[in-house]
């Protein structure tokens, strides 16, 4: 159990420090053979996300296609690497049996938001609701909202709750906690969002919904990642990570690959723990595994928009 | 180092867990490029604006502290060397230097800063491959922050009027510089740039094992016209030093190296009026208290007594955690030099290179010796060294009491004691108990904490939640043994001027 | 009517708040320069005398130099009251002494009295002079401050009475040092004197400590000596600045020598007084830390 005290005591960040730490892990030369392996690794720890109003059938299975096979293995620029499927897609409750069919016989898992994306702020018997819905209809991974004003203005106890029972609904499925973190502003809250999150059940934590003004940031994960370590220090349970939004490149990617490596080692870098939530950084990781096999830099030209 | 393989430990921890920093996503060597830098078969003596042969007729090697490659020769300048150049400074301080109208020899000095900042990526080559330095440290550390102290203090040669208010300033004349190697060119700009913004000149003993960037600095310095004779460098040992420090038209010494020569000078210029800057060694005391902001108070840790090999006189050298906190922050930081990358310092990703030279590898082991022989723990990074060169793997050592050796004396290496204390009054008490005085580093979230902690440390520089820091506006200098005057800032003028109403 | 016969003062030395005599139990005489006869016995200061008065400066260094800087003018001040009140007993005395005019001793004790009341208001002022906010170049706060050397050890200049000694001991003592004085040689008595108006200025045991004696005797003991931070040389004597440099080497004492007046300029405040005479009492701190959220 947890109790607000607590969580303060465990939650104490100095920004300069996070942000120098993180930009000089950002610094990190990543090359040649390292460069392909890291871009592989990515592509396989992709929820390839689509999360707009606009989401239709055609798009969601145009974007399981892509998601099975990122790059058609007899174009010229065929790599002769063997490009691995993302993990998973994500979408909104709505397309999850839609995605479901597209993907059916596939590894790649289906992920569906949930309890009122984006703002958490349905009542909890429909945030329930929701949640047990997807997962009836085979999402295999449920993201949820926590609900930042209740954070924000100090009941815990009521977000703690809520992804307690959200955690419960979900049953099999596994649970990614969404924070929001631009929206909680400072790291201090980050990290106790984060303990928050765990102790109640979260076998992820995802940093935002792609719909706040700031989202993932390398400096906010390398909180969260510290986070999950001092967790599984204390506790000896692995919790997964997931940044999400405004991770378009592969430099990128490889950045937040370089913070896993040195933050919590080995065991972390597969997809099983670490996932991008992206929806256009497939076609960047992809034009640079082309280019480092060819040589030759790419244009968007040769690459499928799904 | 029998005993001391034997005694390697791991940790320790309440449970058998460990994060595994493995290879499963390894870095491939990325090489910083150094083909296009040309280092010189064979550097002569920098003397009235010329490179000339030197009288000693001796040059002596610099080599590759991380391969053992022989990288150049360099010339030794003996007593009529030493002479040769105080009379030309003497003469440019004469006729040119200390006529010339402020504001020009500002131009002067920003021109060096632009040079300097153009030539960045060769001297951050040179550095590393002269000195052993990680590539990224002399890249985004010692090379623009040379330049920016050349920018600082050119700003200040037309300014003097209003820094020492009621007072004017004067040059002092001839100023003899002997500076040491742990950041060569870094250490040449602390003194060069406030010298001569004051309007006195120059002979400079860059040390023996790194002379490299000074001396290519004197080519910038040729480059920008400065008037001959305004900067002279001399290379060379102990002796060169020497000779510059107890020549008798010299009017300002400044030293920055271990206490133990520094010592020495002040002994050897006793009565001689000569005014005097020390800049001497330290065994700073970076504490870390159970509300501090635990991560970056690790970074803090690492950064202090990593950083350059820990050949810093400012290192964090000895930890001070409170007990409370103790198994968590020993946990941390095993699990952190883990991820410290050893090995070549041209590598673009290693954190930690090469030490400067085989005579201060020996002192480092000696002393890590002694710490295993005296009963304290040792700890070290798992990492591979390379088979030729100096290295020493980041190292800690737990179950240190303030008698031993190593929570004593100036390792200037790799290697970090942790002592322990109970309350804000016995962290204090055992910080401030040290003939040193230069640095510290608290670390707390308290605000209030901050203040009363850090009045009370005895050191002239106080890193509180961060560690390390320089900044050319920022003074820099010690307490009691680590030295007294300071570089940096608008205090960092008055070692070089008189001040007259 | 019968002459009364004057009771004779014992000039001791002033150590922790306390006036003992001599541990060596030694004495020298002053002489009167009218009558050649002696003025007074006074303590001839030892090694171990000096040792006494670093240990009592060392103990007093804490509480003093953690004063407010109000509270140190306010100190200052206070002294220059009480010399005011008291200032014709010093008159008479150095008359006595040196055998100068009267009017020559009051020029002196109420530029005394004057001094002190100027480094009094100096307290909390000279941090606003010689501190600094350094702007870096990087989000941190960065401030630099005076902070007290520590234990200072002041060799006093022999030609006057006490001009010298106050014009060294107040701008050391509003910095927040403690101070071990080696007084006048030729003059010591109102040195002597003096220290009685400080042992009832509200000046805390310890932080001033006043050694009477033959210099050569304790001068190079203080220069020895592990705890004593700095020296302050008010001389011209070059083999004295050598020896003050090569043995305060063992501990890179801060051995401060820089120019002072000469004759009439230590009553000339254009050239005795300064606050970079605070200035050489002091070492600077700089603090670092973040700024952020």
């Amino acid at each position: 159990m947890f109790t607000t005290g607590d969580l303060k005591i465990k939650s104490r960040v100095d920004q300069v420090g996070i942000e120098e730490r993180a930009a000089s892990l950002s610094k990190r030369s990543i090359k040649k053979e390292t460069k392909k392996a890291g871009i592989k690794l990515a592509i396989s720890m992709i929820d390839l996300t689509t999360l707009e109003g606009k989401d239709s059938a055609g798009k969601v299975e145009a974007m399981c296609q892509k998601a099975i096979r990122p790059l058609d293995p007899s174009t010229e620029l065929r790599v002769n690497d063997d490009i691995p499927s993302v993990a998973a897609v994500c979408v909104y409750p709505n397309m999850v049996s839609i995605a479901k069919k597209a993907l059916a016989g596939t590894n790649i898992k289906v992920a569906s938001v949930a309890t009122g994306f984006p703002s958490g702020l349905t009542p909890l018997p429909i945030k329930i609701e929701e949640t047990k819905r997807v997962v009836d209809m085979g999402a295999h991974e449920v993201d949820m909202v926590i609900d930042r004003g209740a954070f924000l203005s100090g009941e815990h106890k009521k977000v703690f709750d809520e992804i307690v029972k959200i955690k419960e609904a979900c049953g099999p499925a596994h649970l990614k906690v969404i924070l929001e973190t631009g929206e909680l502003e400072t790291y201090d809250n980050v990290r106790m969002a984060s303990w928050l999150a765990m102790t109640a059940g979260a076998d992820f934590i995802k940093t935002s919904t792609g719909k706040a003004a700031v989202n993932a940031t390398l400096p906010v994960t390398l909180v969260m990642l510290e986070t999950i370590r001092d967790y599984w220090y204390e506790t000896g349970r692995m919790v997964g990570m997931k940044p999400a939004g405004g991770i378009r490149t592969s430099k990128q990617a490889l950045q937040y690959l370089v913070l896993v490596k040195e933050t919590l080692g080995d065991a972390w870098l597969s997809n099983k723990w670490f996932r991008f939530g992206a929806s256009t950084l497939t076609n960047d990781l992809l034009m640079q595994l082309v280019k480092e096999s060819t040589g030759r830099y790419q244009s968007l030209d040769y690459f499928t928009i799904d | 180092m029998t005993t001391l393989e034997k005694k390697v430990t791991r940790l320790e921890v309440v449970e058998p867990k460990q994060l595994n920093f493995g290879k499963k996503w390894d870095y491939a060597p990325a090489p910083e490029a150094t083909d296009f830098v040309k280092i010189k078969p064979r550097y002569e003596l920098f003397i009235g604006g010329k490179f000339v042969k030197p009288k000693s007729g001796n040059y002596f090697k610099s080599i590759n502290p991380a391969t053992e490659e022989v990288l150049t020769e360099v010339a030794e300048a003996n007593e009529a060397d030493v002479d040769a150049a105080v009379r030309a400074a003497r003469n440019a301080y004469e006729k040119y230097w200390s006529k010339l109208a402020p504001a020009e020899r500002a131009k002067y000095i920003f021109r060096i800063a632009r040079q300097l900042q153009e030539k960045g990526r060769e001297f951050a080559i040179l550095e590393t491959m002269d000195g052993g330095k990680p590539i990224k440290e002399a890249r985004d550390g010692d090379i623009p922050l040379s330049v920016a102290h050349f920018f600082y203090y050119a700003g200040w040669a037309d300014k003097l009027e209003y820094a020492f208010p009621g007072r004017k300033c004067r040059p002092l004349g001839v100023a003899g510089q002997v500076i040491p190697w742990n950041f060569p060119l870094l250490m040449a700009a602390w003194k060069l740039a406030p010298a001569l913004a004051c309007g006195n000149t120059v002979v400079l003993k860059p040390a023996e094992t790194t002379p490299l960037t000074a001396l290519h600095l004197a080519q910038i310095i040729q480059e920008a016209d400065l008037p001959p004779g305004v900067v002279n460098i001399v290379t060379g040992f102990g002796k060169t030093g020497a000779a510059l420090v107890k020549h008798p038209d010299i009017n300002k010494i400044a030293f920055t190296g271990s206490t133990e020569v520094g010592k020495g000078i002040m002994k050897s210029i006793a009565g001689t009026g000569k005014k005097m800057t020390l800049e001497l060694g330290g065994k700073a005391a970076n504490i870390i208290f159970e509300d501090a902001p635990m991560d970056q108070a690790i970074e803090g840790i690492i950064n202090g007594i990593y950083f350059n090999q820990g050949h810093v006189c400012c290192a964090g050298s000895r930890l001070f955690v409170q007990e409370s906190v103790k198994d968590i922050v020993i946990r941390k930081l095993y699990d952190r030099i883990q991820t410290l990358r050893v090995g070549n310092p041209l590598d673009k990703n290693t954190d930690v290179g090469a030490i400067n030279s085989r005579e201060q590898l020996g002192k480092i082991k000696e002393l890590v010796e002694s710490g295993v022989q005296e009963g304290c723990k040792l700890h070290q990074s798992a990492c591979e060294l390379p088979k030729k060169g100096f290295w020493f793997p980041p190292t800690f050592f737990t179950g240190v009491a303030q008698s031993n050796r190593i929570a004593q004396e100036e390792i200037f290496g790799p290697v970090l004691s942790v002592l322990t204390f109970r309350t804000p009054e016995e962290a204090v008490e055992k910080a401030n108990n040290t003939a040193y005085g230069l640095s510290a580093g608290v670390w707390t979230d308290k605000g209030s904490k901050i203040f009363k902690i850090s009045s009370k440390l005895k050191a002239g520089v106080i890193w509180a939640n961060t560690y390390n820091k320089f900044d050319p506006t920022s003074p820099f200098g010690g307490y009691k043994e680590s030295g007294f005057g300071r570089e940096g800032g608008l205090h960092g003028l008055l070692p070089y001027v008189k001040l007259v109403r | 009517m019968q002459k009364r016969s004057e009771i004779l003062k014992t000039y001791k030395l002033f150590i922790g708040g306390q006036f003992p005599r001599s541990e060596s139990g030694h004495y020298f005489q002053v002489f009167s320069p009218k009558t050649k006869k002696p003025v007074a016995n006074v303590a001839r200061g030892s090694r171990k005398d000096l040792r006494d008065a670093v240990t009592a400066a060392r103990k007093a260094l804490p509480s003093w130099s953690a004063k407010t800087a109000y509270n140190r003018g306010q100190i200052l001040y206070r002294m220059a009251e009480v010399l005011e009140n008291r200032k014709e007993e010093l008159i008479v005395e150095m008359v006595k002494m040196t055998g100068c005019l009267h009017k020559k001793a009051e020029k002196e004790v109420t530029t005394c009295i004057d001094r002190l009341v100027w480094y009094a208001g100096w307290a909390d002022k000279y941090q606003q002079i010689f501190g600094t906010v350094n702007p870096v170049a990087a989000p941190y706060f960065n401030f630099t401050l005076p902070e007290p050397v520590g234990v200072v050890g002041i060799i006093v200049s022999d030609e006057w009475p006490l001009v010298p000694l106050v014009s060294k001991l107040a701008p050391a003592l509003v910095a927040g040092n403690t101070l071990v004085l080696i007084a006048s040689e030729k003059y010591p008595l109102s040195a002597i004197t003096f220290a009685e108006i400080i042992a009832t200025s509200d000046v805390p045991a310890g932080v001033v400590n006043i050694l009477t004696g033959i210099k050569k005797e304790m001068i190079g003991h203080l220069a020895k000596h592990m705890d004593v931070n700095s020296i302050n040389y008010t001389g011209s004597d070059v083999s004295v600045l050598k020896m003050l440099q090569e043995e305060g080497s063992a501990n890179v004492k801060r051995v401060i020598a820089h120019d002072y007046p000469k004759g009439e300029e230590w009553l000339n405040n254009a050239k005795a007084q300064s606050p970079y005479w605070i200035h050489s009492f002091v070492e600077m701190k700089t603090t670092w830390h973040p700024i952020g959220i």
